[in-house]
């Protein structure tokens, strides 16, 4: 009896866990299959390349340049404790293209855009719009979907490297006030023990975290139901669940990397 | 001499259900060409949730429609679009693209689905706000307008494709008396030129009235009487009784 009660608790608590990734499997090849389908969607996408990577640009420029300030006085430290200070500039430049700038990139965009996205499209769904959108025969997984996953996987590659380049310039910022180094030397520094396997795979991996943010965000809006407290829960949880799924991708990639590209 | 006949629209037996919730439980109506048939029923019989499959918006669990002889429940996503562009839908709240000006909510099936040029459409587009009653503002969002205007530029939108078939959920829902009697003449206007057959859900018996050339009541899942409104004025079902009465 309890063995049954126990199994009973399992399956209510799997039941929702499998039926949702069952649905996003679902989704996501509704969405693939309509997104190569012509005719293209050529305006909308560029509107989402501008919402999703110009708007946020500054913010993920403003959060690299803080890691490069934040690891500039950290490794200064503990680099002096081992008497490895000439390597500062090469700690921060590794790092920060490596794994702080992907990752930090990733998270600030699945909080701007995830959030934005879950909210946009879970508006546009309780308010009938996406039904509106079938009933006049568009395919909202074109239209809406594809348009913003495309968008957010060719965005966060680019973001990424502007945000590399705002913490690599504010590190130099921050040993420079500290220790003045011209920036020529820095960079030298920097990018000497810097490798085409360190550099390029670091930054296409984001092209998955776009993937995630962006599939995840769509997913959430277009399934919202629940009026307005419905679209709030899809905004969160949209972001709860791209953050927690780049992450987790994250360590798959790193993974793939070092065997790849060791 | 068989496609005369063949009507716009035909139900048979259609069920729905959500989870434990019975909402259509073999509900059966046909409307032919140009005719115009309410669907009147109290607040939450699955009026709405009709039109939506007539659309392909939801599946039903069992049954047939038919849409100018062509069932459509089997249909691929492909194949249905194909049948949706020659329904138009009015949606209850409207449902226009809040991101979209006027003008641009009703250039949108055109742009997606005919080749006109920028001139062109502008023009269709112009005629059809036009023909609802809309002589300007074409520029404003869909917040910056009244219920009743946002039902006239969903109505424009959904007449872009030059449908055979309208549907028309709840078109006088949450409108003034005035603005409602409006819409009633409107929609009785372009019936009248436009000949297409339509369904209108609704709850407003002044409404049904107004704009119907036959009327089927809806409850409890299923239909419980069609006719004339006067028919169903004289039914012995008391509860359609009742609503004709209170509906005065």
């Amino acid at each position: 009896m309890a063995i049954d009660e126990a199994g009973q608790e399992t399956k209510a608590v799997t039941h929702p866990f499998l039926e949702w990734f069952g649905e996003l499997g679902v989704f996501i090849g509704q969405l693939m299959h309509d997104a190569f389908t012509p005719p293209f969607e050529g305006r909308e996408f560029v509107r989402q390349l501008d919402e999703i990577g110009s708007k946020s640009f500054p913010l993920v420029v403003l959060a690299g340049a803080a890691l490069g300030v934040v690891m500039s006085l950290q490794m200064r430290d503990s680099l002096i404790r081992f008497g490895a200070k000439s390597l500062l500039p090469a700690v921060i430049v590794i790092s920060i293209i490596k794994e702080s700038g992907p990752i930090i990139t990733a998270l600030v965009v699945s909080g701007r855009v995830g959030a934005g996205i879950g909210a946009e499209l879970g508006s546009m769904k309780v308010t009938e719009q996406i039904d509106a959108l079938e009933a006049s025969a568009v395919s909202p997984y074109k239209l809406l979907g594809a348009t913003r996953v495309f968008a957010c996987i060719l965005m966060l590659p680019l973001l990424t490297v502007a945000a590399d380049f705002s913490g690599i310039l504010m590190g130099w910022v921050a040993n420079t006030l500290v220790e003045p180094i011209s920036i020529r030397l820095f960079v030298e520094r920097g990018f000497e023990r810097l490798t085409f396997s360190d550099l390029l795979p670091a930054t296409l991996k984001t092209t998955v975290f776009g993937l995630i943010i962006g599939v995840v965000g769509c997913f959430q809006g277009m399934r919202t139901s629940g009026g307005t407290q419905g679209v709030g829960r899809s905004a969160t949880s949209s972001v709860v669940f791209a953050s927690l799924f780049v992450i987790l991708a994250d360590v798959l990639l790193v993974r793939l990397i070092l065997t790849f590209f060791p | 001499m068989g496609q005369e006949h063949t009507p716009a629209i035909e139900v048979e037996d259609l069920h729905k259900s959500f989870g434990s919730q019975t909402v259509l439980n073999g509900v059966n109506l046909k409307i032919e060409c140009g005719e115009t048939l309410t669907v009147l029923g109290p607040s939450g019989t699955g009026k709405s949730v009709l039109l939506k499959l007539i659309i392909g918006l939801q599946k039903p669990d069992a049954g047939s429609i038919k849409v100018n002889g062509k069932e459509i429940t089997q249909l691929t996503r492909e194949k249905l679009n194909q049948v949706r562009k020659e329904i138009g839908f009015l949606f209850q709240s409207a449902a226009l693209y809040d991101s979209l000006s006027v003008e641009e909510n009703v250039a949108f099936p055109l742009r997606q689905h005919t080749q006109l040029s920028d001139t062109e459409r502008t023009e269709q587009v112009r005629t059809l706000l036009t023909s609802v009653g809309i002589e300007g503002g074409f520029e404003k969002l869909p917040a910056q307008i009244s219920g009743g205007m946002r039902k006239r530029v969903g109505l424009a939108r959904a007449l872009a494709l030059a449908p055979k078939i309208l549907l028309y959920d709840e078109p006088t829902a949450g409108l003034d008396p005035v603005t409602s009697s409006k819409i009633n003449e409107l929609i009785l206007r372009l019936q009248n030129e436009r000949k297409m057959s339509s369904i209108v859900v609704t709850h407003d018996v002044h409404s049904a009235r107004t704009v119907s050339d036959r009327l089927a009541f809806l409850h409890e899942g299923s239909i419980k009487a069609e006719g004339s409104a006067e028919e169903l004025e004289r039914s012995d079902n008391e509860l359609i009784f009742q609503f004709f009465q209170l509906g005065h």
